[in-house]
């Protein structure tokens, strides 16, 4: 027998494997420290800057500079990019402006342009409003759910189920956020399996994709692969994304082991806009551009224009007074 | 049960499991902050202020600490206390702390001062050989053979450095092959560990794939180290993939200091309590002691009067 194809390996899991075949363990052994890997031809990169970025900031910027930082970010050849959130302003002041920004932005043919609905009246506000894409935020912890959108895990998916239902009638396409994927502020570690779980439910209501969230940025890559082989038996690999934080700065090396194990759509944020809520002052999203100069380096393929996403990180680090968290446009504004 | 009560060492014991790749159990941490990351800052720290560094990164379990250079003042005026700080540092059992050795001068008063390891640099570019240290890799490689003679008369330990691994300031691309061939001659000269530097911090996991696959094809795995500078941040990633290559030795620098000469304000080395971090979280033994390890890079930092490169250290206080 030749080499064990990739595809029957990822749908087994090692021990299973291992168990139903004793004389591959050596051969398995192997092939996992084998000096090439496979990585996919192409990752589908997530922008949330304008949203998830935005929404974490100290300041708040005008409308105008919202609008202006979304259509650089289309020039770049960015696939995603989550523009606004159609959350009460009375809980996300600085998304009040949603309505106006979905309506002057420049919506490029290539890209979409998911906004945020945590339930049905945002999500009406938000097709009255053109969104074409919407995208719904659950939690792996109690607590988290409790203490972000006040209501637990099952309740939460009572509202979504409604979204998704409406949003398929309308042909609406909806993305699913599991935060806390890694570890919980409140509750500490989260089992692989809850986060599995809720990961299901969010795909078999209707979500094309789901994003694993590494909320506070502690997950490092063991706990990142450990977590995503428990997802990946309960949702195929080409429906998931990774959310890395880079608090710890660990989210380069995550996303690495995430596409290691066949994730290719990787959430990012310009400039890595978006601190994190849980450690005043220390960084939240990690850097689109840091993302970029990993994947470009290894030959995978992206779409997007590095240069050009590093203009639209100087244009809104300018517009918000700040310096940037990206350590490759740092790095490029210095060298000679 | 509150996330914020539990030390980031306990929440990593907590949390971290190794994911069944191929990983090495332990790794060795070269701490390089008290020679590389003061050498690389702006501000001059007083002779005390390193030797209390040094003393507390002992302290923190660190197994290897590099504590001063015997480069000539003239050129490196950060490290004119070198026999100072040697004389001055409490040295711990089991502990090594090597000192960087241009030539057999500079060898010959490092043993002096009581060194019992060294550490030769060589570059795998050969512009960057000529404007670092005023002479072709041929040249410097014959300089260092000098010392490794003298070192294995004196049974003085040899760690060997090659620069430039993977891209260099004024060559651009280096040819793994070309660093290969330098490794394996410091190698054979011998060193007893040959560390691999990323001197720009531009390489990238595929790059580095590359790097290791040519190297180890001459020089043991066992006897390689990666050092890997942080300028766009991918340090921790090539880190990750040198480990999952059999690599079991990493340098980086507490707090991350010494930033990059070659872009200016960008950062350099990798932070110590990052890599750190990392590791224990993926069940790797590093033996280092991870809160006392902030302590050192708390303490440098309010001396330097700067804030810490290490995003763990950032984080940690914050919460």
């Amino acid at each position: 027998m030749g080499n064990v194809p990739t595809s029957v390996k990822h749908c087994l899991s090692y021990e299973q494997l291992i168990q139903d075949y004793p004389w591959l363990g050596s051969r398995l052994q192997e092939e996992k420290c084998t000096l090439t890997r496979e990585y996919p031809e192409y990752v589908k990169m997530i922008e949330v800057g304008p949203r998830d970025g935005l929404q974490n900031e100290k300041e708040m910027v005008p409308t105008r500079v919202k609008i202006q930082l979304i259509n650089m970010l289309s020039e770049t050849g960015l696939p995603v990019i989550e523009a606004t959130s159609f959350v009460s302003l009375k809980w996300v002041p600085q998304m009040a402006d949603h309505t106006e920004v979905l309506q002057a932005i420049h919506r490029s043919s290539h890209a979409r342009y998911p906004v945020l609905t945590p339930n049905m009246h945002g999500f009406q506000d938000a097709v009255a409003a053109g969104a074409t894409e919407v995208a719904v935020f659950g939690s792996a912890s109690e607590t988290f759910s409790q203490k972000n959108i006040y209501c637990s895990i099952d309740a939460s998916m009572l509202r979504f189920e409604e979204v998704i239902c409406t949003a398929k009638q309308q042909q609406i396409p909806v993305r699913g956020y599991v935060s806390c994927a890694l570890g919980c502020p409140y509750e500490g570690p989260i089992e692989p399996t809850k986060v599995a779980e809720v990961v299901k439910r969010l795909y078999e209501l209707g979500c094309y994709e789901v994003s694993l969230g590494d909320t506070i940025g502690v997950g490092t890559p063991g706990s990142m692969a450990k977590m995503l082989h428990y997802v990946m038996e309960e949702v195929p690999s080409s429906a998931l994304a990774v959310h890395c934080h880079d608090t710890y700065g660990q989210a380069l090396a995550n996303i690495l082991t995430a596409l290691q194990m066949g994730i290719c759509a990787v959430d990012s944020s310009v400039a890595g806009l978006g601190g994190c809520p849980y450690a005043q002052g220390s960084s939240g999203n990690v850097s689109t551009e840091d993302v970029l100069y990993m994947l470009h380096g290894m030959g995978i393929k992206t779409g997007v224009d590095l240069s050009k996403v590093i203009e639209a990180g100087d244009f809104i680090c300018k517009a918000l007074n700040r310096k940037t968290n990206s350590k490759v446009a740092q790095a490029r504004s210095k060298s000679s | 049960f509150s996330f914020f009560n539990i030390s980031p060492v306990q929440w990593l014991v907590q949390v971290g499991a190794s994911a069944g790749k191929a990983l090495p159990q332990r790794v060795k941490i070269v701490e390089v902050g008290p020679r590389d990351g003061l050498q690389n800052e702006k501000t001059l720290v007083p002779t005390e202020v390193k030797i209390h560094l040094i003393d507390m990164l002992s302290e923190a379990g660190l197994p290897v600490i590099e504590a001063t250079s015997f480069v000539s003042p003239e050129w490196v005026p950060q490290m004119a206390d070198q026999v100072e700080v040697m004389k001055g540092i409490n040295r711990r059992p089991g502990v090594s702390y090597p000192v960087l050795t241009p030539n057999l001068k500079g060898f010959q008063a490092a043993v002096k001062a009581g060194a019992a390891e060294v550490a030769i640099f060589g570059a795998a570019s050969e512009l960057f050989s000529k404007k670092n240290i005023n002479c072709s890799v041929d040249e410097s490689l014959q300089r260092f053979e000098e010392v490794t003679k003298a070192a294995k008369e004196a049974g003085v330990r040899v760690r060997g450095y090659v620069s430039c691994v993977l891209g260099c300031p004024y060559e651009g691309q280096v040819s793994p092959d070309k660093v290969a061939q330098v490794a394996k001659r410091l190698y054979s000269m011998g060193c007893y560990e040959i560390s691999l530097g990323d001197t720009i911090g531009v390489g990238t996991p595929g790059g580095m794939a590359e790097l290791l696959e040519a190297v180890s094809r001459e020089v043991p795995v066992d006897a390689l180290a990666v050092h890997c500078h942080d300028t766009y941040g991918q340090a921790l990633a090539n880190i990750l993939i040198a480990l999952q290559m059999g690599i079991s030795v990493v340098d980086s620098s507490v707090a991350g200091l010494g930033g990059c000469p070659y872009a200016q304000g960008a950062s350099g080395n990798v932070a110590t309590e990052d890599v750190v971090y990392m590791l224990h979280g993926l069940g790797i033994q590093t033996g280092v002691d991870l809160p006392k390890l902030m302590d050192a890079g708390a303490f440098i930092c309010r001396s330097l009067n700067r804030k810490t490169s290490s995003k763990v250290a950032q984080a940690t206080c914050k919460l």
